[in-house]
């Protein structure tokens, strides 16, 4: 592909191993002066190790760097950095207990001698947000942020280094939909102004939307290159995955049965005590997917908390099968057979520093069949979690592995195996495949309608349309902690949908 | 007997006993402060204090310098430090271990090299201690002129410390960099921030503090080395760095609250009241339980406190 120009990137023959997994092999990667390039893969395909590499994070075993024309050789992040690579990581790198300033400028403080020119500071800070349109109050503690402002703390500590090569590690992952216009606007600011943009990404429409031009990584190698003019979201996905994926899943007619779970005008209050939930009513049958769509924050977490036994309501009735639910106690919930998929995997879902078998048995170590007078029956526990492993396809090293060292999809994996293996009457899903890449995502899918089909009732929380309309068998919209419209999924129509989503209510 | 108490002399007294009782331990919660803030705990603490009231004490008999003395301590400090951050920030191992290990080590090897150098006599040799500095003028203020204008140089030392060290902290390049090692050594190293060197250099400087803290026992304090000298100092400093929140100004606070409580015991004693002495001694740890449990639990720890960083590590 000719630009015409030169690039200000050119990666050689890169090549990255780690213990046993080569998670780069010998790729050429370039980018030109005001681009958006899309680092399109699924997750492990070697996307975030490739651009550590070059933001000097990691260093390769192979391979030559050239930025702007000169060969580089990078040890730390300071030398990208000084040649004008910046990275906004997948994980923040902000300090939640200091301000937005301290954050932007950690490491490139002005100031002669030791102390902080606090003044200069602000006043470079105050230039670049009037410019880009990133407004945020400098003096405000991270913690208070929303995450949409969190990354616009982020990019501004890139601009405040005045990078002109960008790379954006799945920046959209976290952010809601208003959120990621904007961010895509500022994006095409940054590029306009002949800056280069790296955008990571494994979500077709987005790349599609924002790029000039698309990599395909595979398995740690470039698959394919393509214009974005010149390809289509199909082909893509082909080539992302490396095979045809399924236009859509079967989803078998079935008629639902008992009415399994109601909620009877539940009113549920925030951590900062307002009314999250407001006297919210629905039920939800057996062999029902239920989809309960709306952008996050509009009270779903306060609604699966309590339901999950994490939280107790302020008003309102809980039914299961008939039988009313103590709220406040997760035992409760597991015991009344209501399984729980929750939106933070790695903070609520899992317990990340233990092994995947002790989070297998998490919500049933104390079950007779693993243990007896007060000791593990290991016999037992190593055969479930070993049986587990081979039915989920859960890749891991070992049983034994800390959880930690596992991908977002097989996390993912192990909290469905962990809940569905009590064969559950109710199950919580709650945005059961954010963050997941399109293979993890399949999956996920069949499992749950494999619920469905066994005569578990499913309440689906997601802001994910696509998702609601492919799985759910009945739509009810939620926003501002109110139900705000009811529809059959034959009936419901995107449009109407998406209105209710955005606080549009009928006459 | 309760308007012994509170006459004059004995808040002159109180304020004298305060300072000295406090300077140590101010020392040694700023040392440990800036430890914690870079994210590694140093339990090396206690020991660490140990052998510099043992250093300080012998290069003062040796040499007959109490500064040579005072200095020697600091050395050995950031030898201590930097061997905690050998273990602790390079190979990484668990900061409890590796801190716990240290104060062993160091009180075994002060004790050591202390019988090599003076034996074992039926009456242990003394040093000259410092002397207090009388302020003019300020000295002349009834009470406190008394008491806080004639100090040891060190206590004036450990006082301007303070706002020293919070300053570093809060308003220097090196300090936003150092909390932000301690909160989120990722983001630090992303900024081009060398995280271990960083820590490592903390730990030396804290080090040194203890070390400085641990030699006023032996140079002002007292003036003789016993094996029991610094007697838990070190854990009052760590109670002390909970119990300010890991901010220098709360900590001294804290050290100097301290500070009063066991000034007050020391009065009460030589008021003979009949009780055992043990007793007043007990005070001033028990308020310190009974304040940490009450305050620790709003405290807001270094995030990263007691984790290694390494670059190439997942989860990292
Ligand atoms: N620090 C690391 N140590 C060991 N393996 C790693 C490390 N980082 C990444 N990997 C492995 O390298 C492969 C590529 O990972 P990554 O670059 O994170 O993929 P992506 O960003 O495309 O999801 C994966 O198999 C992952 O497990
Ligand atoms: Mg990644």
């Amino acid at each position: 592909m000719t630009y015409g120009k030169e690039p200000v990137v050119e990666m050689q023959g890169i090549t990255k191993r780690f213990l046993d997994v080569v998670a780069n092999k010998n790729i050429d990667f370039s980018l030109f002066p005001g681009e958006i390039c899309a680092l399109l893969g699924e997750n492990g395909a070697g996307k975030t190790t490739l651009m550590n590499i070059l933001f000097g994070y990691y260093s390769c075993d192979e391979g030559k760097i050239f930025i702007k024309g000169e060969e580089v050789s990078l040890s730390s992040p300071r030398d990208a950095i000084k040649r004008g690579v910046g990275m906004i990581h997948q994980h923040f790198t902000l300090v939640p207990s200091q301000t937005v300033l301290e954050n932007v400028i950690i490491g490139a403080e002005p100031g002669r001698w030791l102390l902080i020119d606090k003044k200069s500071a602000r006043e470079k800070l105050i230039r670049l947000q009037k410019k880009f349109g990133l407004l945020i109050d400098p003096d405000a503690e991270v913690w208070t942020l929303s995450v949409g402002e969190r990354q616009k703390v982020e990019i501004l500590k890139a601009l405040y280094r005045n990078v002109d090569i960008l790379i954006m590690d799945e920046p959209t992952a976290v952010l809601a939909l208003a959120e990621i216009v904007e961010l895509f606007k500022t994006l095409k600011a940054l590029a306009s102004e002949n800056r280069s943009i790296i955008f990571i990404s494994h979500k077709l429409h987005e790349v599609m939307e924002i790029s000039d031009r698309i990599v395909v990584l595979r398995n740690g190698e470039v698959v394919a290159e393509r214009k974005t003019g010149e390809t289509n979201v199909k082909e893509l996905a082909n080539l992302m995955v490396g095979r045809e994926l399924l236009e859509r899943i079967e989803k078998k007619e079935i008629t639902p049965g008992e009415r399994v779970l109601s909620v009877d005008d539940l009113t549920v209050l925030s951590d900062r005590g307002l009314e999250a939930v407001k006297k919210v009513s629905f039920s939800l049958h057996k062999y029902e997917i239920l989809g309960m769509a709306g952008v996050s924050g509009n009270g779903q977490k306060e609604l699966a908390e309590v339901l999950f036994g994490i939280r107790e309501k302020s008003g309102g009735k809980i039914f299961i099968k008939g039988k009313e639910l103590k709220d406040g106690n997760p035992h409760e919930s597991i015991k009344r057979g209501i399984a729980r998929i929750p939106e933070d995997r790695i903070d609520t879902g899992l317990l990340m520093d233990l092994s995947v078998e002790e989070n297998l048995i998490l919500e049933v170590h104390s079950t007779p069949a693993f243990q007896q007078r007060g000791l593990f029956n290991f016999q037992n526990i190593h055969n479930f979690s070993e049986t587990k492993i081979r039915e989920y396809n859960i890749k891991t090293d070992n049983r034994d592995a800390p959880t930690k060292t596992l991908s977002g999809g097989n996390l993912q994996k192990v909290i469905l195996a962990r809940e569905l293996a009590g064969e559950p009457i109710v199950l919580i899903a709650c945005q059961p495949t954010r963050g997941l890449d399109v293979g993890a995502m399949e999956y996920i899918h069949a499992r749950l309608l494999e619920q469905r089909d066994r005569g578990c009732g499913i309440l689906l929380i997601s802001e994910d349309l696509d998702e609601i309309f492919l799985l759910s068998d009945r739509i009810i919209v939620i926003y501002e902690g109110r139900i705000i419209g009811e529809a059959d999924i034959h009936q419901a129509t995107r449009e109407q949908i998406g209105l209710w989503m955005s606080g549009v209510e009928e006459k | 007997m309760i308007s012994d108490i509170f006459n004059l002399a004995f808040l002159t007294g109180l304020i004298g006993a305060t300072l000295r009782m406090a300077t140590p331990i101010i020392f040694a919660t700023l040392g440990e402060i800036i430890s914690e803030r870079s994210g590694v705990l140093n339990l090396g603490i206690e020991g660490t204090m140990l052998m510099g009231a043992m250093t300080g004490f012998l290069v003062t008999l040796i040499t007959g310098s109490q500064w040579l003395g005072v200095f020697t301590a600091a050395i050995a400090g950031i030898l201590l430090g930097l061997l905690m951050a050998f273990l602790a920030v390079y190979l990484g191992l668990s900061q409890h271990v590796s801190g716990l290990g240290i104060t062993l080590f160091a009180t075994g090897l002060s004790m050591f090299i202390y019988r090599l150098k003076v034996g074992s006599p039926t009456v242990p040799p003394t040093v000259d201690p410092f002397k207090k500095v009388v302020i003019p003028v300020l000295s002349d203020i009834p009470v406190i002129g008394s008491s806080i204008f004639s100090s040891y140089l060190l206590t004036y030392i450990a006082i301007i410390l303070i706002p020293l060290v919070s300053l570093l902290l809060y308003k220097t390049k090196v300090g936003l960099k150092i909390r932000t090692v301690g909160a989120n050594p990722f983001a630090a190293d992303t900024v081009g921030v060398n995280v271990n060197l960083l820590r490592t250099l903390c730990l030396m400087t804290g080090g040194a503090l203890m070390a400085i803290g641990g030699s006023f026992l032996t140079l002002a304090h007292q003036n003789m080395f016993l094996i029991d000298v610094v007697g838990g100092r070190g854990w009052i400093a760590i109670a002390m760095t909970i119990f300010g929140n890991w901010d220098p100004v709360k900590g001294a606070a804290g050290a100097l609250i301290f500070g009063v409580l066991d000034g007050f015991q020391l009065r009460l004693q030589a008021l003979g009241f009949r009780i055992p002495f043990h007793i007043f001694l007990m005070i001033p740890y028990l308020i310190t339980i009974v304040a940490l449990v009450s305050v620790s639990r709003k405290a807001t720890v270094p995030a990263s406190l007691l984790k290694p960083y390494r670059r190439e590590e997942k989860g990292s």
